[in-house]
């Protein structure tokens, strides 16, 4: 785990770089995480991003699928906006732990 | 009088009706079990019909057979729970009351899922092995296939027996080998999983054992659909994977029957208590097996360490004490890796599977993460013990609880 300050923000990050704590989040984090990933977010972006966090707060495991069936976004959507990995790049700049699904 | 009532009499729903039938008094509880099928299919043997080392007659038995006595079964489709009046509708009309209700109404394949699986190539030149009929039919194929691309597909997360398609691989390159054919034949696994399995140790001892092989592995697949046409694999994001022919896992939902009484996530799982088995909705529902959403393997061998736990709270609930028992997501799998060898796997909600011996530390004779002769007798064995032990309720003697003695801990 490491601490670092992004955004005027002190976050702690886990190995992979996701947040380790969901209330240390805020929108600046978020464009600061997935610049370093390469990426620029947009409206659309943060339509998603919500959507995980308060799925998340609820306590529900998120899927490509779930996401996919939300209204929010549809599945090939969801790609064009996180490509390379859609659940795990809206994950970590949502500031949500990585997802599980997979066992 | 009262009710316990069970459903589904699968590998999950028989165990339970055997350990509770043992223990509660005839004239206090009446236990029912509803299924649709007469047929209790041994699943992990529909692995082994494609290449012709079991058939039908190896993996089927009458239901009946393992219902004990004193256990109510009826054959029927079950149309819905209605939680709220702890009532159960079956399909024609009828109206079952319960005390306490166990779900085990497991997983099925849905092809209709994923565009153009079950299209013209259908039991043509695609084929799955999780159901009797797909298995037959792809024994059938390959009898005369003449080579080219095999290529083994998962659809979607959760699926159950995760290391399935990793032993089919495995055994369909010690087929076509034996065959004389292993240079015809060019096998690739995609998966929807960033490598061949999730949990860092047991990807690399798998991968390494796939390279070994020659079988390629494409990771990070997530297939949207179909195209009969050009017989071509295609994802969300438009990557195309060719194929002579298709082995696949469709995509794995629970029972329409928990959609029809809106108890169920996107998938039809049951949203479960992961420690006490409780159905999050309703305190005298409890879930086991295949249909709760815990975020373990959906696997037989699971089921039965389940059981255990399920027992005990429910003897809890029962006598309307608090649930203490504490399901720690323990999963055992044999993996058959071909030529008669096999490796198996050990873990939990929290501990990944590593390396090193069981059930005895230090001496097995298992090993754990390692390829050998005596791992494919144990998943030989596993046959017997589920028809004989398993099933019946009976104990074995490995512990529900998953331990660390005899396992090394060791990081990639
Ligand atoms: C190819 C393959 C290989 C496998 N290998 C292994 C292995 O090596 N080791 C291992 O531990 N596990 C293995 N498994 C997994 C194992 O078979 C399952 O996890 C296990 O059978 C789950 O038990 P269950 O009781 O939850 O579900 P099931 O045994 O599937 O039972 C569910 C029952 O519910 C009934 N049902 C469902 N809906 C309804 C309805 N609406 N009305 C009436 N009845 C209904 C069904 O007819 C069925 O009988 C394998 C599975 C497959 C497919």
């Amino acid at each position: 785990m490491t601490q670092i300050t992004i955004a005027g923000q002190s976050v702690d990050l886990t190995d992979e770089g996701y947040l380790t704590d969901a209330s240390q989040w805020n929108k600046e984090v978020a464009v600061e995480l997935a610049k370093t990933e390469g990426f620029e977010l947009g409206d659309d972006h943060f339509k998603v991003l919500d959507f995980l966090r308060d799925a998340h707060a609820k306590g529900e495991t998120l899927t490509i699928r779930k996401v996919g069936k939300s209204g929010i976004v549809d599945i090939k959507g969801l790609y064009k906006l996180f490509p390379g990995g859609p659940l795990k790049f809206s994950s970590k700049f949502a500031g949500i732990p990585k997802p599980t699904s997979c066992v | 009088m009262k009710d316990i009532l069970i459903l589904g009499a699968g590998t999950a729903g028989t165990m339970m009706a055997n350990k509770l039938r043992n223990t509660l008094e005839y004239d206090e509880w009446r236990i029912t079990i509803v299924d649709q099928y007469k047929t209790h299919y041994y699943q992990p043997g529909f692995l082994f019909i494609p290449f012709g080392i079991y058939n039908k007659q190896d993996v089927i038995k009458p239901k009946s057979n393992f219902i004990p006595p004193g256990v109510k079964l009826i054959y029927s489709e079950i149309d819905k729970i209605e939680g709220e009046n702890n009532k159960v509708y079956l399909q024609e009309g009828r109206v079952l009351n319960y005390d306490f209700l166990i779900i085990a109404t497991g997983t099925q394949t849905c092809p209709e899922e994923t565009p153009g699986l079950k299209d013209k190539l259908w039991y043509k030149d695609i084929f799955d092995f999780y159901t009797i009929e797909g298995s037959i039919a792809l024994q059938k194929h390959l009898k005369d296939w003449k080579g080219g691309k095999l290529v083994m597909c998962i659809s979607e997360l959760p699926y159950k027996c995760p290391v399935a398609p990793i032993e089919f691989v495995c055994l369909a390159e010690a087929y076509f080998a034996k065959k004389g054919m292993r240079d015809k034949v060019d096998i690739t696994y995609v998966t929807p999983m960033p490598g061949a399995f999730t949990k860092p140790v047991a990807t690399k001892m798998l991968s390494e054992l796939l390279t070994e092989k020659n079988i390629k592995v494409i990771p990070d697949f997530y297939l949207e659909k179909i195209d009969n046409d050009n017989k071509k694999l295609i994802s969300y994001d438009e990557l195309e994977i060719d194929f002579d022919l298709l082995t696949i896992v469709p995509v794995n939902m629970g029972s329409e029957m928990i959609e029809r009484s809106g108890m169920g996530d996107d998938l039809n799982f049951v949203p479960t208590n992961k420690h006490t088995l409780q159905s999050d909705q309703f305190e005298n529902i409890f879930v086991i097996g295949d249909a709760a959403n815990i975020p373990t393997s959906k696997a037989g061998s699971v089921a039965h360490f389940a059981s255990e736990i399920l027992f005990d709270n429910l003897m809890s609930a029962i006598e309307g004490r608090p649930l203490l028992a504490k399901f720690d997501g323990h999963a055992n799998c044999y993996i058959e890796t071909g030529y008669g060898k096999g490796a198996l796997i050990d873990f939990n909600y929290d501990t990944e599977p590593l390396p090193g011996t069981f059930p005895l530390p230090g001496i097995g004779p298992f090993g754990l993460l390692k390829n050998t002769k005596i791992n494919h007798y144990g998943k030989v064995i596993f046959r017997w013990i589920y028809w004989h032990i398993l099933l019946k309720g009976k104990e074995m003697p490995i512990e529900a609880d998953m331990t660390m003695a005899g396992k090394k801990r060791v990081t990639v």
